[in-house]
């Protein structure tokens, strides 16, 4: 396959099908997945290339999906199962955090558990409520998952088979507001680690760390601080559990500062966790504390109001110019 | 090795009796267990919510193609069974609906214009539940149904079930689709409600679909039937006659006020247009099935009926659709005018008592945006 430029959405769709030709044991399951191609056609045409048995239109019910994914797995599938919205993913909450997180452990290393649940999330799309949620930490609190998100077509179509091949079970979360946005896409490339950061964009003056959806808004007020001869380096986290901290540090350290932009409220947010092991680690590097750009301590606003609530780019900058200001 | 599944859209298995009392002819027909008297005023009384409703429905469609509403879940065909179900509730009753009851929020006097709020995204759902006696719309599939048992619990013990004062006695109703019937909530809900022996009725709106997902995705019974499972009555019934819904519906609701307990009733429908407005239909269904259903309209033969038996003619059809034109026009100029929330009232509501870091977050949010004031008055751009 050529590189070529193509879209998250579609990205994932070929990681995923890529993923079931290599490996018969891989099942896709959820709802509307299989004749619809699902509601964001993430998962077109897989049922009518790999049949009914691999591409499974579940009941609705989220629990009864992650439950069934479970005994799937025990039985020696690897199930990737879709969460329609992320408002939807709670009725599976107590199967992830109960069950699929802590089965390995308890088993003492003697079962694995290699499910995928993709989550599409986050704002933006003028949704009604329960569409535009960004529950990833309550995921990456949960011992026993590993937590990625992509934020380009190149990082969907190797995170999702990189997610498959792990033994763990993997939470994919996909920044459905950029489902459409276009990047290049080279499958003879190497990958990255699954659980990586990257640097997306070098700079001297500021640090500043996002993943998903908000990578792109970061990358574009860096483009706005650039005119402005203020230099940022944006770091795409891509993984929240494990975090790379070493890429991160490595970055702080050469720009003494550093923003954590995320469209989950900052309070216990990632960007908490990040603040306190990056000043535990940076604390002598640092011009200036760690500071913070998330949603508020809200539940998700009627959609007239996400602009308002969602981190944008001149909030991005605000805490660029509070950073500099210290 | 195929795993066989039963049915499917094209071969669906065939399917049970169901109470009906007018045909899709608009002939009256009797049923052992459920009559109807309907009086003149009444019949018409129907037809005039069920065209409304209809009416209400497309023009949120037509505002939602408009760009006005983000989204629009049309009600195009279950307006039999919403209209027959509702006009059967006493006002003390209390409904718990999903997203697509905008017929029953009419017969609970809900102000059409109201409902585009939370479609519109002004708002997550702009009436008084308790004015109405009518609950917030739910999204989450299936949740509501849970509440509508804790509320039917609440009833009893408040003493207002099986008193014999009609003015007393409480019904909850529970609408909720076939898909939801997969969720776990759901049947819970039913456990609770047995257990307890509630006065609620479940009401499913068996519309063929869930999305893009057939019955057959979710049953392999005719859903009703999953009541005795749980030790309650259930029963499927025309849903596209409001006649029968009414009856059927009205028989459930007073069982539950003389306190004897839930029931489940399956109101067999058809989703005519796309699930939402977000959805595109031919991605999954044959037309045939929608043609099919276009000869069962729930309107039409209320309409040939009245006709027919000559109470009314075609004066009172004129009337009826000059009071839709009326009604639709005010949904779409109130629409039109329904203004965007302020921004900083998003941090309002989010608890009763003051909490510091909402309220610290919202003094962040008003002086940052003070910051931008001045600049914009000038036309100038400025972080
Ligand atoms: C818990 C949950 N999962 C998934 C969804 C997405 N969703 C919205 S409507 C729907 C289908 C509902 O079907 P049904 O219960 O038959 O009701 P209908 O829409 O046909 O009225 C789905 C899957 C949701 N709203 N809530
Ligand atoms: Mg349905």
């Amino acid at each position: 396959m050529s590189p070529r430029t193509t879209t998250i959405a579609k990205a994932v769709n070929e990681g995923l099908r890529r993923a079931m030709e290599d490996d018969p044991k891989v099942l896709v399951m959820g709802e509307d997945v299989g004749r619809l191609g699902g509601v964001f056609r993430v998962t077109d045409g897989l049922q009518k290339d790999f049949g009914e048995d691999r591409v499974i239109d579940t009941p609705l019910a989220e629990s009864g999906i992650i439950g069934t994914a479970i005994g799937l797995a025990l039985r020696g599938y690897r199930p990737v199962c879709e969460i329609q919205f992320d408002g939807f993913i709670y009725p599976a909450y107590d199967q992830i955090v109960s069950q699929l997180a802590k089965m390995g452990y308890r088993s003492g290393g003697k079962l694995s558990l290699p499910v995928v649940v993709r989550v599409p999330y986050g704002g933006g799309i003028g949704a009604v409520e329960h569409h535009s949620e960004s529950p990833e930490a309550y995921f990456a609190h949960t011992a026993g998952l590993r937590v990625v998100t992509c934020s380009n077509p190149a990082d969907a179509y190797f995170m999702t088979q990189q997610a498959i091949r792990s033994d763990d079970p993997v939470m994919v979360f996909e920044p459905k507001r950029r489902y459409w946005d276009k990047g290049e896409l080279d499958p003879a490339a190497e990958p990255l680690p699954l659980h990586a950061a990257r640097v997306a964009r070098p700079g001297t003056d500021v640090t500043v760390a996002a993943y998903g959806p908000m990578v792109r808004t970061v990358l574009e007020a860096a483009t706005a601080a650039g005119a402005e001869g203020r230099s940022l380096e944006v770091v795409d986290l891509r993984s929240l559990s494990p975090l790379d901290l070493d890429t991160l540090v490595a970055s702080v350290e050469r720009t003494r500062r550093l923003v954590v932009v995320h469209e989950a409220p900052t309070f216990l947010g990632l960007g908490a966790e990040i603040a306190a092991r990056v000043t535990e680690r940076c604390f002598y590097h640092l011009e200036a504390p760690v500071l913070r750009v998330g949603g508020f301590h809200l539940p998700y606003p009627a959609s007239r109001l996400e602009e308002e609530y969602l981190p944008d780019l001149d909030r991005v900058l605000d805490a660029v110019d509070r950073a500099l200001a210290f | 090795m195929t795993v066989p599944v039963v049915g499917g859209p094209g071969g669906r298995p065939p399917q049970p009796p169901l109470v009906q009392l007018l045909t899709p002819e608009g002939e009256r027909v009797e049923h052992p267990d459920y009559s109807i008297d309907v009086t003149p005023d009444e019949l018409r009384a129907f037809y005039r919510d069920l065209v409304l409703v209809r009416r209400v429905d497309a023009e949120a469609t037509a505002l939602q193609r408009q760009g006005e509403l983000g989204l629009w879940a049309s009600l195009l065909g279950q307006e039999a069974a919403q209209v027959g179900s509702a006009r059967a509730l006493a006002p003390q009753d209390y409904v718990f609906p999903t997203y697509r009851e905008h017929g029953v929020a009419w017969c609970r006097d809900v102000d059409p214009v109201t409902l585009l709020g939370l479609y519109r995204g002004v708002n997550l759902g702009g009436w008084d539940p308790a004015e109405h006696n009518f609950h917030l719309y739910t999204i989450v599939i299936g949740s509501q149904t849970l509440h509508a048992t804790g509320y039917a619990m609440g009833v009893q013990r408040d003493g207002a079930v099986g008193t014999g004062d009609p003015a007393r006695d409480t019904a909850v109703i529970a609408y909720f689709g076939d898909g939801a019937t997969s969720q776990g909530d759901v049947n819970e809900a039913f456990v609770f409600a047995s257990v307890n022996n509630a006065p609620v009725v479940f009401f499913c709106q068996n519309n063929q679909w869930a999305i893009s997902e057939p019955n057959e995705r979710q049953t392999r019974v005719p859903l009703y039937q999953r009541a005795a499972g749980f030790g309650f009555p259930g029963l499927r019934v025309d849903g596209n006659d409001v006649l029968a819904v009414h009856a059927v519906t009205k028989a459930a609701l007073d069982r539950a006020r003389r306190g004897e307990g839930p029931t489940f009733v399956e109101a067999f429908t058809y989703r005519m247009g796309a699930h939402t407005t977000s959805d595109d239909p031919t991605r999954y269904r044959i037309e045939a099935e929608v043609e099919e259903w276009k000869l069962k309209d729930p309107i039409a033969r209320v309409k040939a009926l009245l006709a027919r038996t000559g109470q009314a003619g075609e004066e009172f059809f004129a009337e009826v659709e000059v009071e839709a034109d009326r009604l639709a026009e005010h949904v779409r100029s109130a629409c039109l005018a329904m203004p965007d929330p302020e921004p900083v009232s998003m941090f309002d509501h989010a608890y009763r008592d003051p909490h510091p870091l909402v309220d610290e977050e919202r003094a962040w949010f008003e002086e940052y945006h003070a910051g931008f004031e001045p600049a914009a008055a000038a036309g100038e751009v400025q972080r």
